[in-house]
């Protein structure tokens, strides 16, 4: 039991040998050492709780936040000792605040029990006793043989024993768990796949030994041992065999498997990321500020306290006649006395930590991040995708970045491959309408003439039909039921319905061309490839495939060829193949390849080796041994993968080109001019990488281009960096890129990173390549690791990049073709790199204003709220009376200040969004959390103190003359004193935010003058009632009292003027004399806005026009002449037009439509 | 077991909400708009300055200390503490017609009717007239909620406990003689308060209600017998109570303690000289307090305060003041014009 807990705390390791060990259909050894082993069952649980341990656990993970935690401490302190608020005042908000919550993760957590139950509950079809039984999918158990038909889904992680082919293959997509689409090809042990039929597989004795759990999809070791007429056969098992549980059987009818990894501890489920604990800038400031107002309530509090002792001193201040204490409170030690004052007056100040600015932000975040979601422009249309978020928390940091890290491949790129040119033997080739041209020869061959292949063209075109992984899939894959071989199938239809699927865009490029020029490959079947020379069929045994792998970065395939000689194919990029070559035209290739790579183009080396009979033993066996090794599997085929692969005869190179993406260079440009330095990170060779720097703008060819390469020792590096300052410092008027390579930049950052930031952060454009995955994370992490701390936005869309887009401040996944691996890691996901630009400039933007003011504004309006309840201590001998009423108290920031700026927060555009695109300096006025600076914070907490000031002193001193205000020469008591600070501070605190807001929408104009209206209505409905279940009634018609007095209404008119002139004032002026670059384009916009008023359509006069002449006619306008001459307002209508048609290539089409140039004649 | 994901449109709506292209008003506080908005404002603000000051002025107050601190003070006799029943006599003359109808406050200075402890030294369902509150009272009222032989006192409580209790006559002196003014104690306190909020409980007489209880300490005569003039000004509904328990804001108030409307008094007092006999029972000096008899007429903006007119003076003509800065800045420096 005991150690259950533990296990289930994660204190012990659940599995303590390294290997578990399956008996396949739960057929133990009769006899022997069988130790019985636990495994997890087959229910798949994401959900977080459960209908019992709901409340509690919710309760303990929401009061581990701070702020959380901190309203309890105080709802506590209320309801322990003597204070001035009853425990309701802070225990409802409270209440409210952890009810939305609790509501909102109960909801997600009730969606997600139902996707388990559906997971858990689909049925499945299980051997048992000999029959095919149908149970539920959470009934399975490790050990049980699992039939899945065709296109269903694996409900398990099985092993593949058997399918309805002879060979005992199947295809499988894996889409729904690393979103690659192509079929992949997964085999069974020879021994098992015979057992096609439940009563064989009865009869199958096979024990299944393989790794523990782990969540690399991509590493499986194991080995199955069957027992055959009492003989052990050992099978090892890899990746190959492994059937995970998620994905989905294709091109096959049925296959048989036993489960090995089940439930929580299948891959898939051990993939669940938890979400990313990404921290925005916006939230660091934030918690930085309620620390700070922390410090503000606690010295408050210590004052008062302090104050209150100092007054007490003197008994005739204590303890008068008419307020005499009671013997307990005479007798109650001293210090206790001081404690419970202190917290009586931490628990009436307490308001000033806004409890629902945490909530406010969050629902801001979630609902705010729909509008990405939502956006047309954002769209995809080819792809039909549209712009995913992974995160809502990181919306505003969106606004914040300063350095983008992109990937080139299918980032910058389509990923789309075009097989262009290729190197044979040392000559160059151009492929030309289906036909290999040479180079310098014109394509003059008659049509239809025989092509003329040479020996070496048609290896080299065979190795590249032959060394790949590419599938096949035809267009009716249902004829393929019928029988385990594709190849009868093939003569009955025309190759075009025959389609190929690879992993890597290049090698289905590259099949593909050797397809149009006459070597087709046409299929696999068992172990045999395919291939249609000029429509004559060849057969190939394939015997072994050398896997890519991203060290060695190439791939080998060892045929026997139809003669009966055995020959190796590998392909791979020119570092990884040239230096193993021994014959063929080696230096000619290389030059061939450099030139390509200049061009642009990917480019591959393709190789073979011919073996000798023993030699092709000898490798045969390594390769067996490593292959079915349990310990160090991988490091030992390794070792065998570098003794085949060498002694190579070079044939030849292919240079395959990706095309840019559309609108590359204008959304670098874009950044560029928005402040944002773009880095490329790239695998490439450095000269294709050049040049597709150059060709998508990332660098100029005015640039200086600095060379960072090749270093081979630290001492070179860091002499070559110091040579690299130096020119940067002498020649500062001419911009600079850099070209580093993955070698020098690991030299580089390991002894003279300072140095090499130096010449990083004077570079407008760095390019890196020859990156490997964990080096582009590297980059990324001593950027922002920095001394300025710069916010990093990373990009890419394939595997290699995700470590770079979880390393940096905001990953963005690109949904492109190389699985989804980078978008399931990445904070948003966009299908189009151009879209990059309006993620940032525009949403980001309004995310980061919206975001920043209301934090700024949720801070302001809690020392509006409670400064006049601290000033009033002063004047009731600070016995903490409060100024307000409880219900005020309860419901200032749930009821009457929330809506307003939480819809501010929502749909506030300071400026124009195709003005947010065509400007992208604009992006500069927001950079380094601007709005969220020190400064600007200290403004807003001392515009809320003066507030404060205004409310209660305007309201004192129109009630300390102790006069009447009403008519009939009655009174008012503190009650009425308070409603009319409140009253007054709940008109100014919504007006202020709507100085604030420029955008305003119908939901603007209804929560802000709905919130005022609400405050009325509810103040007299509250009055109006005497409230049986109250304590007092303290309130009872004092709101009635107030609304009659005139003078009260003209106190409130003039204390919430006199709060907000200043406030203008200061608008007007800035706006005037410093106007920011947000601020003039508001003016651009305005000719849109539909109401465009006479003295808006100021802005339109020409330039050249002297101050007087302005202020004619800025006096015309205010005496009414509305007659903004047609010149001027035509000269404004062109401008915008030419803005229009310039700048529009930003946006798709269909912004433009909205932005007509008509709107701008309104004048 | 799972479904694929048919092949579904996921184009994004085009409409006004999700594209963020709302219809919007989008004001900009530039010069243009705020210059004759605070002309009009200043203006305006002015205009109700001026009314209101006009207004102000026009009331007459007249307020005399007589707690009796100097010696010369008629009430110095009755300030000791010693002293009980002690009367004093106030004469005051009065120059120019006072224009009726006139309030009579009472004003305290240096009191603190805002201390938390005292204002919630009540019980407010005992005053709603529950007898069942009558032998219990709230712990609040503690240390008034038994007397020292542990019956109830009602009301209990602080606040009532310290009920003012000086009281006043006003008499003009016509011709060498006291003519008495007949002093109005009706409609002193809200209508609210002795219609809905305070009631005694449904027992007649009202007294029996109160059996088994005792008055406040501080108290010449329980809480039925505090108007003997009106039987229906008693218990909890007596105004002089009411005005009492409507704790004041600041330590430094007024509470109204009778109009002057009837009689020969309804327009007002006429020019002449004046007694005000005051039963001198209230101690306040012992907290350096003070206390005043303030006579006042009002408008319909209530009593004499100067305060909101000066500041829609000043505001107003700040605005104006502003309107003219923003007209110079502006003419003198451009807009800066895009570029």
């Amino acid at each position: 039991m005991l150690r259950w807990i533990r296990q289930q705390l994660g204190f012990d390791p659940p599995h303590q040998s390294e290997t578990r060990t399956v008996y396949v259909a739960n057929r133990f050894p009769q006899h022997g050492h069988y130790i019985p082993q636990r495994f997890a069952d087959n229910r798949i649980i994401s959900s977080k709780y459960t209908i019992w341990n709901f409340v509690p656990k919710n309760l303990f993970e929401q009061f581990r936040r701070i702020a959380n935690f901190y309203f309890l401490i105080i709802f506590l302190v209320q309801l322990m000792i003597d204070t001035p608020t009853s425990p309701v005042t802070s225990g409802l908000p409270l209440f409210f605040v952890i009810t939305v919550t609790a509501i909102k993760q109960g909801y997600e957590d009730w969606l997600r029990h139902k996707a388990d139950n559906e997971v858990n509950g689909a049925p499945v079809f299980v051997v048992r006793s000999g029959s095919l039984v149908q149970t539920r999918s959470k009934n399975i158990r490790v050990g049980d043989i699992v039939r899945v038909a065709k296109d269903e889904t694996f409900p398990a992680d099985l092993v593949l024993l058997s399918s309805d082919r002879a060979d005992g293959t199947c295809h499988i997509t894996t889409a729904s768990l690393d979103g690659e689409t192509n079929l992949k090809t997964h085999y069974s042990v020879a021994e098992t796949s015979v057992c096609q039929s439940v009563s064989q597989l009865e009869a199958l004795q096979a024990v299944v030994e393989c790794q523990q759990p782990e969540a690399d999809l991509y590493r499986f070791v194991g080995r199955v041992t069957v027992t055959q007429h009492g003989e052990e056969i050992v099978r090892p098992l890899g990746p190959e065999n492994l059937l995970l549980r998620g994905a989905r059987l294709k091109n096959t009818k049925e296959i048989f498997g036993v489960a090995v990894y089940t439930g929580m501890e299948s891959k898939m489920a051990l993939n669940y990321k938890c979400k990313s604990q990404k921290r925005s800038a916006v939230e660091k400031s934030m918690n930085t500020f309620l620390l700070i107002y922390l410090g503000i309530l606690l010295s408050e509090a210590v004052l008062s306290t302090i104050l209150k002792y100092a007054w007490q001193a003197e008994d005739k201040w204590d303890e008068p006649f008419y307020n005499q204490k009671t013997d307990q409170e005479r007798n109650s030690s001293p210090i206790l006395k001081f404690i419970s004052d202190f917290l009586a007056f931490l628990v009436l100040y307490n308001f000033i930590i806004p409890i629902s600015l945490y909530v406010t932000v969050e629902m801001q975040k979630f609902l705010g991040s729909f509008f990405i979601g939502w956006d047309l422009d954002l769209y995809h249309e080819e792809s039909d995708q549209k712009a995913q978020v992974n995160t809502s928390d990181l919306n505003e940091e969106l606004g914040q970045v300063e350095y983008v890290f992109t990937d080139k491949t299918g980032t910058l790129t389509e990923n789309e491959m075009q097989f262009r040119e290729c190197s044979i033997s040392g000559t160059k080739y151009r492929e030309v309408n289906g036909k290999l041209v040479p180079e310098g020869m014109t394509d003059d061959s008659p049509d239809g003439s025989t092509p003329h292949l040479v020996g070496e063209e048609l290896l080299f075109l065979k190795a590249v039909s032959l060394c790949h992984t590419v599938q096949i899939s035809y267009d009716q894959p249902d004829c393929l039921v019928g029988g385990g071989d594709p190849f009868s199938h093939v003569n009955g239809f025309s190759s075009n319905h025959m389609e190929y699927y690879a992993s890597s865009p290049d090698e289905k490029a590259l099949v593909e061309a050797a397809k149009r020029i006459g070597v087709a490959f046409t299929g696999t079947s068992g172990d045999t490839m395919e291939i249609k020379t000029f429509g004559k069929t060849e057969k190939y045994k394939l015997l072994h495939v050398l896997e890519f792998d991203a060290d060695r970065r190439r791939m080998s395939v060892i045929l026997q060829t139809p003669s009966g000689g055995q020959v190796l194919f590998t392909k791979g990029a020119e570092s990884a193949i040239l230096p193993f070559t021994t014959s063929g035209e080696i230096e000619k290739t290389r030059l061939h390849v450099d030139e390509f790579a200049l061009k642009g183009l990917r480019t591959l080396v393709v190789a073979c080796r011919h073996f000798s009979p023993e030699e092709y033993i000898d490798v045969d066996r390594r390769l067996n041994a490593a292959r079915t090794a349990l310990q160090q599997r991988e490091e030992r085929l390794q070792e065998a993968f570098s003794y085949i692969e060498r002694d190579l005869q070079l044939l030849g190179a292919t240079g395959v080109e990706d095309k840019l993406q559309d609108k590359v260079q204008e959304t670098i440009e874009a950044l560029r001019l928005a402040g944002i330095k773009v880095w490329v990170l790239t695998g490439d060779k450095h000269e294709t990488a050049v040049s597709v720097s150059l060709s998508c703008g990332h660098f100029h060819r005015t640039m200086n281009i600095l060379e960072l390469l090749q270093q081979r020792s630290d001492n070179e590096c860091a002499e070559q960096l110091r040579r690299l300052a130096r020119r940067i410092k002498e020649d500062h008027v001419i911009q600079h890129g850099l070209v580093v390579d993955g070698a020098s930049l690991s030299l580089a950052l390991r002894e003279h990173e300072k140095l090499f930031m130096e010449v990083c952060k004077n570079c407008s454009a760095v390019l890196c390549c020859r990156m490997a995955p964990l080096q582009k994370a590297k980059v990324v992490r001593l950027l922002k690791t920095s001394p300025e701390k710069p916010i990093t936005l990373a990009i890419g869309d394939g595997a290699n990049d995700v470590s770079m887009i979880q390393e940096a401040h905001v990953g963005i996944g690109i949904m492109g073709k190389e699985g989804r691996q980078a978008v399931r890691n990445s904070d948003y996901a966009i299908a189009r790199f151009k879209f990059l630009a309006k993620l940032l400039l525009v949403h980001g933007h309004f995310y980061y204003i919206r975001i920043a003011t209301l934090v700024q504004y949720f801070f302001y309006k809690n020392v509006c709220f409670i400064t006049p309840q601290f000033l009033y201590q002063f004047f009731c001998l600070f016995s903490q009376q409060t100024l307000y009423d409880s219900v005020y108290l309860t419901l200032y920031n749930i009821c009457f200040t929330s809506l307003p700026i939480l819809v501010y927060s929502l749909f506030e555009q300071l400026v124009h969004p195709h003005v947010l695109q065509s400007k992208p300096g604009l992006y500069r006025d927001i950079s380094k959390n601007a709005m969220l600076s020190f400064r600007t914070f200290l403004y807003w907490t001392l515009l809320g103190f003066c507030h404060a000031f205004v409310f209660f002193f305007g309201s004192y001193i129109l009630m300390g003359e102790d006069t009447t205000l009403m008519g009939n020469g009655q009174m008012f008591g503190n009650w009425t004193f308070g409603t009319l600070v409140f009253t007054v501070m709940v008109i100014t605190v919504t007006l202020k935010l709507a100085l604030e807001t420029h955008f305003w929408t119908w939901m603007n104009h209804f929560v802000t003058w709905g919130s005022i209206a609400f405050y009325f209505i509810f103040s007299l409905f509250y009055g109006g009632i005497i409230w049986p279940f109250l304590h007092t009634q303290d309130m009872y018609f004092v709101f009635v009292q107030l609304l009659s007095s005139g003078s009260a209404w003209f106190a409130i008119i003039i204390i919430v003027i006199t709060c907000l002139f200043p406030d203008v004032v200061k608008k007007v002026f800035y706006r005037h004399l410093h106007p920011t670059s947000t601020q003039k384009s508001q003016s651009l916009s305005a000719p849109q806005a539909q109401d465009l008023s006479c003295l808006e359509s100021l802005c339109c006069y020409q330039h050249g026009q002297s101050g007087c002449t302005r202020l004619a006619r800025l006096l015309e306008h205010m005496t009414g002449q509305c007659k903004a001459s047609a010149n001027n307002c035509h000269a404004s209508s062109r401008s915008n037009r030419s803005w229009s048609d310039t700048e529009n290539f930003y946006s798709n089409d269909r912004s433009i439509l909205t932005l007509s140039p008509i709107e701008a004649t309104h004048c | 077991m799972v479904k694929e994901v048919p092949e579904s449109e996921n184009r994004p709506d085009n409409t006004a909400f999700t594209q963020q292209r709302l219809p919007a008003w989008q004001p900009i506080l530039s010069a243009g708009i705020v210059i004759p908005m605070f002309v009009l404002i200043g203006l305006a603000f002015i205009g109700i300055g001026v009314a209101l000051f006009v207004t102000s002025r026009s009331i007459q107050v007249l307020e005399i200390d007589y707690t009796g601190v100097e010696p010369e003070s008629p009430c110095f006799r009755c300030s000791s503490s010693d002293v009980n029943n002690c009367k004093c006599n106030l004469a005051f003359s009065i120059d120019v017609l006072f224009q009726g109808p006139v309030f009579f406050y009472y004003g305290l200075k240096n009191y603190f009717q805002n201390y938390r402890n005292y204002g919630a030294s009540k019980d407010a369902k005992q005053l709603s007239g529950d007898v069942d509150k009558f032998t219990d009272p709230a712990v609040e009222c503690a240390p008034y909620r038994f007397d020292s032989s542990g019956k109830p006192i009602v009301p209990c409580g602080s606040i009532a406990n310290s009920l003012f209790n000086d009281t006043f006559k006003l008499y003009q002196i016509v011709n060498g003689a006291r003519k008495e003014v007949p002093l109005d104690g009706k409609g002193i306190a809200w209508w609210t308060d002795y219609n809905v909020k305070y009631r005694n409980p449904s027992i007649t007489p009202l007294r029996n209600a109160f059996n088994g209880t005792v008055k406040p300490v501080n108290w010449p005569r329980p809480a039925y017998e505090l108007d003997t003039t009106d039987p229906a000004n008693n218990g909890f509904i007596n105004q002089d109570f009411l005005v009492w328990m409507r704790r004041a804001a600041l330590p430094n108030f007024r509470k109204l303690y009778r109009r002057i409307t009837e009689g020969d008094y309804s327009e007002g007092l006429p020019a002449g000289n004046y007694t005000l006999e005051i039963s001198y029972n209230y101690p306040v000096l012992k907290f350096d307090g003070r206390k005043t008899v303030v006579f006042s007429n009002v408008s319909w903006m209530g009593g004499k305060n100067e305060f909101l007119g000066i500041a829609y003076l000043v505001i107003g003509s700040l605005c104006v003041v502003m309107s003219i800065v923003m007209l110079i800045v502006y003419a003198k420096f451009k807009f800066p014009d895009e570029d």
